[in-house]
This record gives C-alpha cells, sequence and structure tokens, in this order.
C-alpha cells in the first residue's frame, strides 16, 4: 500500500540520517559552490576541489552517523586523550608558518584542533550523562578542567578563533545540561573580569585585531584593511547586488581571502541584501532543523552531544558573519559549509552526523 | 529496585524537561542572533548603501594621468634642435618587493645608484603609496638594463619601464637658446597648470623650452582605470588620448650658428644676426655653451661645479642678458642724429690732434690714435673710428637729444624676443642719473657718452636689433625665434642721412682706411659696419687711446672687450649682425673677423 514510502523511510533509516537536514545541507553547499567560484575568480578548479572535499565530508557525516552512543560514551575519554596528546605533539613538533597548527603525517597534514571540536563535546557530553542532570560543582569542576587543557594548548599555537570555538563547545554542554542560570551568570561576570588579564595572554597580533576590530580606520592599510574592505564590499551590494561574479571588490582583490574567510563579502556584494537573507534564512533553516532533533534524542548523552554540535554550527556562522559585517573582531573563521576548505567541512558534517545518528536511534530504544 | 527505576525515570523526565527548556533558550539564541545580524546587513546594505558604493566606486577607480609628447625644437631647415629619445627607468613598486631596503641593497650591486639619486628616491618613498611605482635610477646604459634583465627574478616588484627623455643633440651649439629642461619642482608645479602637469615630470627650465612651455608640453591625458588593491591596472575602463605638444620650428639656421661659434674659437663671447626686414634671429651665439643635456637628468654636483668655476662662464647667457658698453659702435647712432638735427653735413670736417678738452676744462679726452687723424669728415670719422669727431658732435647733441636718439633704436630696454630672462641694458638720461645718484649730469659724461662709454650698456641682442633698424632705414621688426615678425618704423630720418651714415659704415670694412678693411675681401658681397671696443681695464675715458698692441700685452681677463655691428649687402640690406667678442682686445681685428664669417656664410646661404 505505502510500501515505498516506507521503504524509503526505511533508507534513511538505515543509513541514519535525515533527509530534510541533508537536503538544506546540500541546497546549502549548492550555494557555496557557485558563491565559490565567483570569489576564486571563476576557478572551475576550485570548485572541483572543494566538491571532493565535500564528498569526503558526507562520507565522514554518514560514518559518524552510524556511531553507536554506547561506543561513543566507553571511547569517550581514549579518544579525548588521545587528541590532546596530539595537541602536544603539534606543540612540539607540529609545523605551519607563524603558527604551528598541523601534524605532518606524511600522507596528510592533520590538524588535531579540529579533531577536539568532536573529541571534548563527545568527552563532556559522556562525563555529564553519567550523573543525573544538571550537574553539581564537581561536574562543572570537572568539565572545566576538561575544556581548559585543549583550551590552553590551542591558544598556544597561537589559534584564537579554534580555543574560543572549542570552549564554547564545552561551555554549550554545561548550559543544555541545565547549569543554574546564577552559575551562568557568575561565570559571565568571572569572565568579563577576566578579561584584562587575558589582554596581556594576547599575543601583539590578536591584541592589534581587537583594537583594529574597535577602531578598524586605526590601521586603514594593515589589519584595518579586512574590516574596511569587506564593509565596503557588503554595503555596495545594495538591495539586490551587484550581480553573480560582478562583484568589483572580491574581484579586484581588494577583499581579503574572499574564497575563504571573507565569502560571505563576495556573496552579500553579488546578491545584495536580497542574497544574504535568503542564505540566513536557509541557515536558519539547518540549525532549526539540527536543534530539533538534537532535542528529540533518547538519552541526555545523545540530546547534550547532538545540542553541541548544532551549537557549534551556529557559533561558526554567527562569528564568521559578525566579523564580516564588522561586529565582531577580525578572527579566522570560515563560514560553514561555504568556505573554500576541507577540514571545516568535514568537522561541521561529522559533527552534524553525529546529530542524525543520535536521533535515529531515539525510537528502537524507547 | 522499583524506587530506582522509578528514580530513573523520573530523573529522565525532568532531565528531559531541563533540556528542552534549555534547547527553546538555545532556538531563542540562535533567532535572537541571526535577526541582529540580518538587521546589521540591513543597515549597511540598504541604510548605508549609496556611501559604501560609493567607497568600492572609489576603490576600483582611479585616475591616471598621460604625459603628453613634448614637442620637437627644429631649426628652420628641419634639423632636429630638441628630441624625445626612449629610454629605460628602474621602478620599484613597495608593496610587490621584498623589502625596500633589501631590494635597493640588491640593485646597488648591479648599477651604481648615486647620492644624488638616493635622495630621490627617499623623497618619493616618504610620500608616495605602497603601490605606487618608485624610480630609482633613470636613464639607464644598456649595459645596465641587460644585467637588471637577468637579474629581475631575484627582483620581484622592480621594473625597467621605458619612458621618453629630452635629449640636445647639438649640445651647447644650441644650449643657450634652445634651453632645457629639468626636473619639476615646487616653483613649477606652484606656476603651472597642476591637471596638464600631472603626469608630467620633466618642465623647460631656460632657453626656448621655458618661453613655449605652453606650446611644447601639449595637454595631458587621462585613463580612468580600474584597478585592484595593489594599485595593478586590470582594465582601461576609459580613455582621452594625450595631445602631443606642437613642434616648434625656430627661425635658428644651424650652420649659421655652427659658424658662428667656429669663427668665436676659444674666445668667449656673443653673435646675433638678424634678418633686417622681419626681425628673424638666425644665428644667436653665446660662448661658450653647456651640454644642456646634463641637466636633463638632474646634473651631478661635481659637474656644476665645474661649470660654475669655469673662468668663461659657460652658464652665462651673453647675448640676452650680458651688459657691454657699446664703444664705438655707437657712433653711427650718433652720427644719424647730428645729421638730422643740422649740426653736421657729410661734409662737416674736424680736426683731430689726438685729444679734445671741453671748452673752459682742464681735462683731455684723447684719440685712440695718439698723433690724431687730422682733418676728417663724416665719412672718415666713422671708417677710422675718430673719437675726437664724436666728441665733439655729443657735446654739440648733448646728453637729451642722445637720449632720446638711442631710445628711437632700441637701447635700454628689452627688445621682447621670446626668451625669458632678457635684459634691459642702460641708456643714461640725465633723469635717470638723478634719480641714481641723486646728482646732476656733468658735461664730460656727455663727452662720453659720444664714443660709448660711461654709462651706458647694451647687450649684443639690443646691439643687433638697433643695427637691424639701422639697416632697414628705421624699419625692422622685433627680433624673433619663431618666424616673421610684423615690420614697424622704429626711427625716421631723411634718406640723405640714412645715405651718408651708410657711407661711412661701408668705409669702415670697403675704405682704404677702414678700421675692419681686413675683412673686406673675405665677403662676397659688399657690407657696412662700426668696430668697437668697451673698456674692461680702467674704467676711464682714456682708454680708449690704448691702441691694439698695448691690449695684446694685458692678461687676458683685463683686456677691453671687442665689439662689431654690420649689415649687408650694402645695397640692399637683408641681415644685421652684432658681435661681442670678451677680452678679445679690439673690435676690427677679433669682433670683425667674426662677423664677417657669419655675414659671408649667411649671404652664401642666400639670406
Amino acid at each position: 500500500m505505502n510500501a515505498p514510502s516506507l521503504n524509503r523511510r526505511g533508507l534513511w533509516s538505515i543509513l541514519r540520517l535525515d533527509p530534510v537536514l541533508l537536503a538544506l545541507l546540500l541546497a546549502l553547499m549548492a550555494i557555496g559552490l557557485m558563491v565559490l567560484y565567483s570569489a576564486s575568480e571563476q576557478d572551475i578548479g576550485t570548485v572541483w576541489r572543494q566538491l571532493v572535499r565535500i564528498g569526503v565530508g558526507l562520507m565522514a557525516m554518514l560514518v559518524f552517523a552510524q556511531l553507536p552512543p554506547n561506543f561513543l560514551k566507553t571511547w569517550a575519554p581514549w579518544l579525548y586523550g588521545l587528541v590532546v596528546l596530539m595537541l602536544v605533539a603539534v606543540a612540539v613538533i607540529g609545523v605551519g608558518r607563524g603558527a604551528q597548527r598541523w601534524l605532518d603525517l606524511g600522507v596528510i597534514r592533520f590538524q588535531p584542533s579540529e579533531a577536539m571540536k568532536l573529541a571534548l563535546p563527545i568527552m563532556i557530553a559522556a562525563l555529564l550523562a553519567h550523573r543525573p542532570l544538571p550537574p553539581g560543582w564537581k561536574e562543572l569542576l570537572a568539565t572545566l578542567a576538561l575544556i581548559a587543557v585543549p583550551v590552553a594548548l590551542i591558544l598556544g599555537q597561537p589559534d584564537l578563533g579554534t580555543s574560543i570555538l572549542v570552549a564554547l563547545s564545552g561551555l554549550c554542554i554545561l548550559f543544555l545540561a541545565g547549569l543554574r542560570w546564577r552559575v551562568i551568570i557568575g561565570m559571565a561576570l568571572a569572565t568579563v573580569a577576566a578579561l584584562p588579564l587575558l589582554w596581556f595572554r594576547l599575543h601583539d597580533y590578536q591584541r592589534n585585531r581587537v583594537l583594529t576590530f574597535l577602531d578598524p580606520e586605526r590601521d586603514p592599510l594593515g589589519t584595518g584593511w579586512n574590516i574596511i574592505q569587506s564593509k565596503i564590499a557588503v554595503g555596495s551590494g545594495g538591495l539586490t547586488g551587484k550581480g553573480w561574479t560582478e562583484g568589483s571588490q572580491s574581484h579586484l582583490e581588494f577583499l581579503p581571502e574572499p574564497h575563504t574567510d571573507f565569502i560571505f563579502s563576495v556573496l552579500a556584494e553579488e546578491f545584495g541584501f536580497v542574497g544574504v537573507i535568503a542564505v540566513l534564512a536557509l541557515y536558519a533553516a539547518i540549525l532549526l532543523r539540527g536543534l530539533f532533533l538534537a532535542s528529540r534524542c533518547r538519552g541526555s548523552f545523545g540530546r547534550l552531544l547532538a545540542g553541541s554540535m548544532v551549537f557549534m554550527f551556529f557559533v561558526y556562522l554567527a562569528v564568521n558573519v559578525g566579523m564580516v559585517s564588522g561586529v565582531l573582531p577580525v578572527v579566522g573563521v570560515p563560514l560553514p559549509l561555504v568556505s573554500y576548505g576541507g577540514t571545516s567541512a568535514a568537522t561541521l558534517l561529522a559533527g552534524l552526523g553525529l546529530v542524525m545518528g543520535l536521533h535515529s536511534r531515539r525510537r528502537f530504544m524507547a | 529496585m522499583i524506587g530506582e527505576a522509578t528514580a530513573r525515570v523520573r530523573d529522565e523526565l525532568s532531565e528531559q524537561r531541563l533540556t528542552a527548556a534549555r534547547f527553546r533558550v538555545l532556538v531563542a539564541i540562535v533567532l535572537v542572533t541571526l535577526g541582529l545580524l540580518g538587521w546589521r546587513f540591513g543597515h549597511l546594505q540598504l541604510g548605508a548603501h549609496e556611501q559604501y558604493a560609493a567607497r568600492a566606486e572609489e576603490n576600483r577607480i582611479r585616475l591616471r594621468a598621460l604625459p603628453p609628447n613634448r614637442g620637437l625644437i627644429l631649426d628652420r631647415t628641419g634639423r632636429v634642435l630638441a628630441e624625445n629619445r626612449p629610454a629605460y627607468r628602474l621602478v620599484v613598486v613597495p608593496e610587490r618587493s621584498l623589502g625596500l631596503d633589501d631590494t635597493l641593497e640588491r640593485i646597488r650591486a648591479l648599477v651604481p645608484i648615486s647620492e644624488s639619486e638616493e635622495q630621490r628616491f627617499d623623497r618619493q618613498r616618504s610620500r608616495s603609496r605602497r603601490f605606487e611605482p618608485l624610480t630609482i635610477k633613470s636613464n639607464l646604459s644598456e649595459a645596465e638594463v641587460a644585467r637588471l634583465a637577468i637579474e629581475r627574478h631575484h627582483l620581484p616588484g622592480v621594473e625597467i619601464e621605458p619612458y621618453l627623455q629630452r635629449h640636445y643633440p647639438h649640445g651647447e651649439l644650441m644650449a643657450h637658446v634652445v634651453g632645457y629642461v629639468g626636473r619639476m619642482d615646487a616653483r613649477d608645479r606652484a606656476r603651472l597648470d597642476p591637471d596638464q602637469y600631472r603626469a608630467t615630470t620633466h618642465v623647460g627650465k631656460i632657453g626656448v623650452e621655458r618661453h613655449f612651455e605652453g606650446v611644447l608640453h601639449g595637454d595631458s591625458g587621462l585613463e580612468r582605470v580600474e584597478t585592484n588593491a595593489q594599485g595593478r591596472v586590470l582594465r582601461v575602463l576609459e580613455r582621452v588620448s594625450p595631445h602631443a605638444g606642437s613642434d616648434l620650428s625656430l627661425t635658428i639656421d644651424l650652420e649659421l650658428q655652427r659658424t658662428a661659434i667656429e669663427a668665436l674659437q676659444q674666445q668667449a663671447g656673443a653673435v646675433v644676426l638678424l634678418d633686417v626686414a622681419t626681425g628673424e634671429v638666425l644665428a644667436l651665439v653665446s660662448h661658450p655653451g653647456f651640454d644642456p643635456n646634463l641637466f636633463v637628468h638632474g646634473i651631478a654636483q661635481s659637474d656644476y661645479d665645474q661649470l660654475l668655476r669655469d673662468p668663461q662662464r659657460p652658464l652665462f647667457n651673453r647675448f640676452l642678458s650680458g651688459g657691454y658698453e657699446p664703444g664705438s659702435t655707437i657712433k653711427p647712432f650718433l652720427a644719424l642724429a647730428g645729421l638730422e638735427y643740422g649740426l653736421i653735413t657729410p661734409e662737416t670736417r674736424v680736426f683731430s690732434s689726438g685729444a679734445y678738452r671741453l671748452p673752459g676744462h682742464e681735462r683731455e679726452y684723447r684719440d685712440w690714435r695718439r698723433e690724431g687723424h687730422g682733418w676728417v669728415d663724416l665719412e672718415l670719422a666713422l671708417a677710422e673710428s675718430v673719437n675726437v669727431y664724436f666728441y665733439e658732435l655729443a657735446v654739440e647733441l648733448g646728453i637729451d637729444r642722445i637720449s632720446r636718439e638711442l631710445a628711437l633704436f632700441g637701447f635700454g630696454r628689452a627688445t621682447g624676443l621670446d626668451l625669458p630672462g632678457e635684459g634691459q641694458g642702460l641708456l643714461p638720461t640725465r633723469s635717470w642719473k638723478r634719480a641714481q645718484f641723486g646728482q646732476p649730469w656733468f658735461p664730460g659724461e656727455t663727452v662720453i657718452t659720444g664714443i660709448g662709454q660711461g654709462f651706458t650698456v647694451v647687450t649684443p641682442l639690443q646691439l643687433a636689433h638697433a643695427t637691424a633698424a639701422l639697416a632697414g632705414r628705421g624699419v625692422t621688426a622685433t627680433p624673433s625665434l619663431l618666424g616673421p615678425g610684423e615690420p614697424v618704423r622704429m626711427v625716421v630720418h631723411q634718406d640723405w642721412v640714412w645715405d651718408a651714415v651708410f657711407e661711412g659704415m661701408a668705409a669702415v670694412v670697403h675704405g682704404p682706411s677702414g678700421s675692419a678693411r681686413a675683412i673686406a675681401s673675405r665677403l662676397p658681397a659688399r657690407m657696412a659696419g662700426k668696430t668697437g671696443t668697451a673698456q674692461v681695464f680702467g674704467r676711464d675715458a682714456d682708454a680708449e687711446d690704448e691702441d691694439e698692441r698695448d691690449q695684446a700685452e694685458l692678461p687676458e681677463h683685463l683686456r677691453n672687450h671687442a665689439l662689431f655691428i654690420g649689415f649687408a649687402p650694402f645695397e640692399a640690406p637683408t641681415i644685421a649682425v652684432a658681435v661681442v667678442v670678451e677680452h678679445g682686445g679690439g673690435g676690427a681685428s677679433v669682433a670683425a673677423p667674426v662677423a664677417a664669417a657669419v655675414v659671408a656664410r649667411a649671404l652664401e646661404l642666400g639670406y
């Protein structure tokens, strides 16, 4: 009777993927490839390479969707420990110009801080799910310690953006786990109080970025250049934009890195406010679908982990778009699933794979 | 067991409620954040769109001025006097280089960079933007271009750029007429139209180059170009081509110019040859000259010092701003006045005993021939340059009539030749003396004015112009380097007056006792002339009596200046000449042969 529809639903169940979220993601990535084509000076090679990376990312998503919650919970400490060790290794024998972020494994270069974006939430979710919610003081302190170790290592690379993302993914789980509001407010106030202290821990270039963010015209040819030029690109796009591949700012090389961190400026310039709202709406749909799936996961481990994965996706988006539009300082955070680059796409898709996989298990365990 | 189970179930339910609440907060955070970001984009893209659109346009559109090619300067037969030669300069774009100091260091190993080039580079560097090319060195030699081309891949941001450089093929032959162009300085920028000169680096500094700057320069072009952030031009959106400056054909005949300079040999002096009817300047020499090419790309201090130290003062423009006593060349003009005022006739005879004394004065004004010339009429007085004749004439005329006559011929004021910096000379008058010294005019001063001494100062150009007016029987045109001028009647005298003076001037060259009779054989046609000597040593009226033998024994820099004026052919004068040879001694032996050479060549050429 309605066997075909059952079969279809059955196929998605076997793959443990959510067709709605997947469709939204594919739509976003298609738009991303289109903008990338324009931002890369219409270099079809760049688009192909990105397509291959998306393929790898989708494979990762599929693989991560298959991981059973109990397996994740069991192996969480080992995974966490391994990635921390790799971060230590990076500090000792890592490669990279200026910043030391990569491990050279011969065949590929591997960035352990990316892996930490998955390993830390898994670890914390496992820890918190082990005890009744909301977390007490012991859990809170343990969680903060688990966060502090990788964040300190990543800050040392130095990579301010990633360390903030990693920290936020951990804190997000505490929040979802029901950490009391007064504790949250207390931590927020403590953070504000600690900001001056942090200031002196920053590298010069990091301090410069913050200062420049506060006043871009302070160094219009140096670090302020990016923000100024990006705002010009965005603002000059107007309501409907200059048209695909017609953005003068990006193509005339005023925009730095138009195909990576500043790809949203290209989109805003070429498709205007209409395009921006359309893409933000698509992101909103992805996030809402993701949060919906996460909230319906069975068991606190699934909900916490899936929720933090969606939250990480959201933070990427908010930080990148905020940076591009000049409301946040420039930190090297890509636009999720649109910016050129394989690692972040793989991490994000793997994370969403976890979300889908965790969600897919809810009825069998009920 | 049951309690545990119920506790678990209750836990699970409350935990679900707890996380569900937190998810709702998260959804709110997501929606509010995205809403705020959307609002931010609305502000940038809708509210501030126009402002940012303008800035984007500014970003990519740059106006680039295109320098026009400078007009050529030619002589009257079309020979090139100033041209534009392709040259190469070394430029660096700071942004694309591996550091300016490092780049400069590497370049120094390949080509020598002078101190002045270094300073200029530093000046440019301090005020230019990082994507604007800076010139390191201009006018590269072929060997330097080759060396740099080989090393180019080690020098990112460094380029060899072709450009046109002004070149003066005849060097010092034309230096004082054509002048030269030099790098624009602040004063040039102040006086020139900034729009027209946006892309121009060199402007006329002296001579024709300076005077006809507006004609030679042309109109700047403009390119609206789309550039990237590095300032690299990606696309030309609009182009208004520059209009090359006009070529200038001067009236100068290069061959006559060369003839004059060769005739001057090593002597410092000036030669001016004019077309009587049109005022066209056929030859215009200030000797020695200098190589104007040295100035085009910034003269080295050592070269400049050498030019300044040269006792012959090569940088000094003698024909234009040199001031000399006219000496006896003034005598024909006095004769004209004497005849016109009826004070003398051609037959009037004066006895020269070798000296003249003002009635009631002790002081003697000597003739240049100690023993005197005996009885002389006007013709002989001019031919032998008898001083006593002109002492008496001057006294009878009086300074007022002398001044008036000389003023008619243009003495005491600039001729109006189209070159910058012309001197005015000096025409003494009673009122001038009063204003200058607060003293009355003394009779003795009139006496020496009669032989071109005292206060009178002329430039060689004025002298030539006056001679042309003489040759044209009062009619000639303003001296011009650019073509025929409108003939103007400057002086009105009766025909017989002109005839009488002309006869005397012909006798200077062709008479048996003429002071310049030695040159007669070199001339293809009859010529009228007058020799003169301007004192250098002993500024005193007696000096004229020192003859040329005495002069030869003096150190050169104390010898008198030798002068000669003349026109030819005698029957229908077409050309007028004035020659000054500094420290040449006597006008007859030194200046007259120079004039003869130039006039002979000019007549052969059909002028």
